[in-house]
């Protein structure tokens, strides 16, 4: 299992040494449910246990990938739907599900292109097709302090590296998001350089856990969780996932990247989730999820990498702390 | 008519309103509590939503004066001690979010928290500082202070209300959200400017220019 946390790396005992094992049998149970209804392309869930499903959302099938979910129990769709960093669509984080709604996605088309020995692009049909599509659940923990887990529906972004061929100069990914006026209220506001960008190591970017995303709980990708196609980036804070891409560019330098450019001293290339690592104006050390931690719990310890310690060899040697 | 003059009674009644409509808020976000309306993040919603109504409360209190000034109402005045407290109140509900939900009652860690974030100390010294004013807004405090140390003491509202939109500035520029702060800035820049530029104060200064201008021409 590759998202394991090694007692050996962190003294945090392993999830299924913490929850009783009742409690993760009937979540494994849950999730079997889920793969099962995805599969079939009904997404039918088990009563109780069922998110609210929007009428209409288009269904999206996927089998659940086991070494790629984790076992806390997944965010309710409301509060993964309603709760949203999506600036273009407003900076509450209620105004995406408000505003996204008329949100065209579709035609999409998604350009790749600089190093790579022949530029393309590619349709919504075409990156679904491009590989096999997984479902996968994956811890997101934001830069503000709180977390969700939300099962993810997608494909390693190596998937789509591959097809791009990029060059031997290609050192760094950049993902460029859309800044369309007529349809993003947000972008009146020049609170960011629009349009949002965002960026990778070419190694980061081909670890198996970047995943390229098309969906989550079994349907298509809502638009205000950065519909039609994004990138889920679990081991880093949650604005490095950029959503809604347009472009996927191949580079020799590192490219800038939306929220660095902004303040430069707290928001960093790397941003990977590092509880040592304080942003200036809050800790890191510790994270609320929402929707599972009760009103008067003690705040959750937040884990290097938020769990995800396969990633620590894409680091080794480097000072995290002026990295960060 | 005139509301220029209201009966000792009228005041009164119009005080008791105030008291319950400043409860408003607070009955808000507990009756949001048990209708499960706080949204995905109830303990950040909270905290925000305390912290707005503490710097509301806090600019009302400021602007009594100058209102009071401007329309010549003079019972606006006995509306203020109410505000003043109601502010400190939110200010108060906002602190202990803060260290209950954030940290637990922990002082040792709170403490960090404070020391090493900037914005913390800021909103840390504004309730700090509100302290001495709410502990003096009694009238027999005013009485044992003298109403002129009660007043010079008083005066730190023109520290607090600034620091307070400081912490509310830095809260928000963290995700470049400047539109709010700036707006509160403004309100709390004009009615300090307000005060500065009083007649006493133009007074003052005039004096003072003057005995400058003696000097100067004895230098001569």
């Amino acid at each position: 299992m590759l998202i394991r946390i090694r007692p050996d790396q962190i003294d945090i005992p392993l999830p299924s040494e913490i929850t009783p094992q009742h409690v993760y049998a009937e979540r494994r149970a849950f999730l079997g449910k889920l793969a099962a209804g995805a599969a079939l392309g009904t997404g039918v869930l088990g009563s109780g246990n069922a998110w609210a499903q929007a009428p209409g959302a288009r269904k999206l099938a996927a089998k659940l990938n086991n070494a790629y979910a984790v076992m806390d129990k997944p965010t309710s769709y409301q509060d993964a739907t309603t709760y949203n960093n999506f600036y273009e669509f407003g900076t509450d984080k209620a105004d995406p599900a408000r505003t996204a709604g008329n949100f065209k996605t579709d035609p999409w088309t998604v350009s790749i292109e600089g190093e790579v020995s022949k530029p393309f692009t590619l349709d919504l049909e075409a990156l679904q097709k491009l590989a096999p599509l997984e479902e996968r659940v994956y811890r997101l923990r934001c830069v503000e302090g709180w977390s969700m887990v939300i099962p993810w529906i997608g494909y390693s972004l190596s998937a789509l590296i591959k097809k791009a061929a990029p060059t031997g100069n290609a050192k760094y990914i950049e993902f460029v998001t859309l800044a369309d006026r007529k349809q993003m209220p947000g972008l009146s506001d020049p609170i960011l350089q629009w349009p949002y960008t965002e960026g990778l190591r070419m190694d980061e970017a081909n670890h198996p856990l970047a995943l390229l995303t098309l969906g989550m709980y079994g349907e298509v990708l809502p638009n205000q969780n950065g519909a039609p196609v994004r990138v889920i980036l679990p081991w880093k804070y949650g604005f490095k996932s950029a959503k809604s891409i347009v472009k996927i560019r191949f580079l020799k330098e590192q490219p800038k990247t939306a929220w660095s450019v902004y303040a430069p001293q707290e928001y960093g290339f790397y941003s990977n989730v590092n509880p040592n690592v304080d942003h200036p104006r809050w800790s890191q050390a510790t994270e609320r999820r929402i929707g599972e931690d009760g009103f008067f719990a003690r705040k959750r310890k937040t884990l290097m990498f938020n769990g995800y310690n396969d990633v620590a060899g894409l680091y080794s040697g480097m000072d995290l702390k002026r990295y960060f | 008519m005139s509301l220029k003059d209201l009966s000792t009674t009228q005041v009164r009644l119009l005080r008791n309103v105030l008291f319950v409509l400043a409860l408003l808020p607070l009955l808000r976000l507990v009756a949001f509590g048990f209708l499960d309306k706080l949204g995905a993040n109830p303990i950040e919603f909270i905290t925000r939503n305390t912290g707005d109504w503490a710097l509301y409360f806090l600019v009302m209190t400021l602007t009594v004066t100058p209102l009071r000034k401007l329309t010549k109402w003079n019972w606006l005045v006995r509306l203020r001690r109410m505000l003043g407290l109601y502010a400190f109140f939110y200010v108060f509900l906002h602190f202990m979010i803060f260290f209950w939900l954030d940290h637990f009652f922990d002082v040792q860690e709170m403490w960090a928290d404070v020391v090493k974030r900037p914005f913390i100390t800021v909103g840390m010294l504004t309730l700090v500082l509100l302290i001495p004013l709410a502990a003096t807004s009694t009238n027999a405090m005013v009485r044992r202070l003298g109403g002129k140390r009660w007043q010079w003491l008083h005066r730190l509202m023109y520290v607090i209300v600034p620091l307070a939109v400081l912490h509310f500035w830095w809260v928000k520029a963290g995700k470049n959200l400047l539109a709010q702060p700036i707006l509160f800035a403004c309100i709390v820049g004009a009615l300090l400017l307000v005060r500065l530029l009083s007649q006493k104060n133009r007074q003052r200064l005039g004096q003072l220019l003057s005995k400058r201008n003696a000097v100067n021409v004895v230098k001569e």
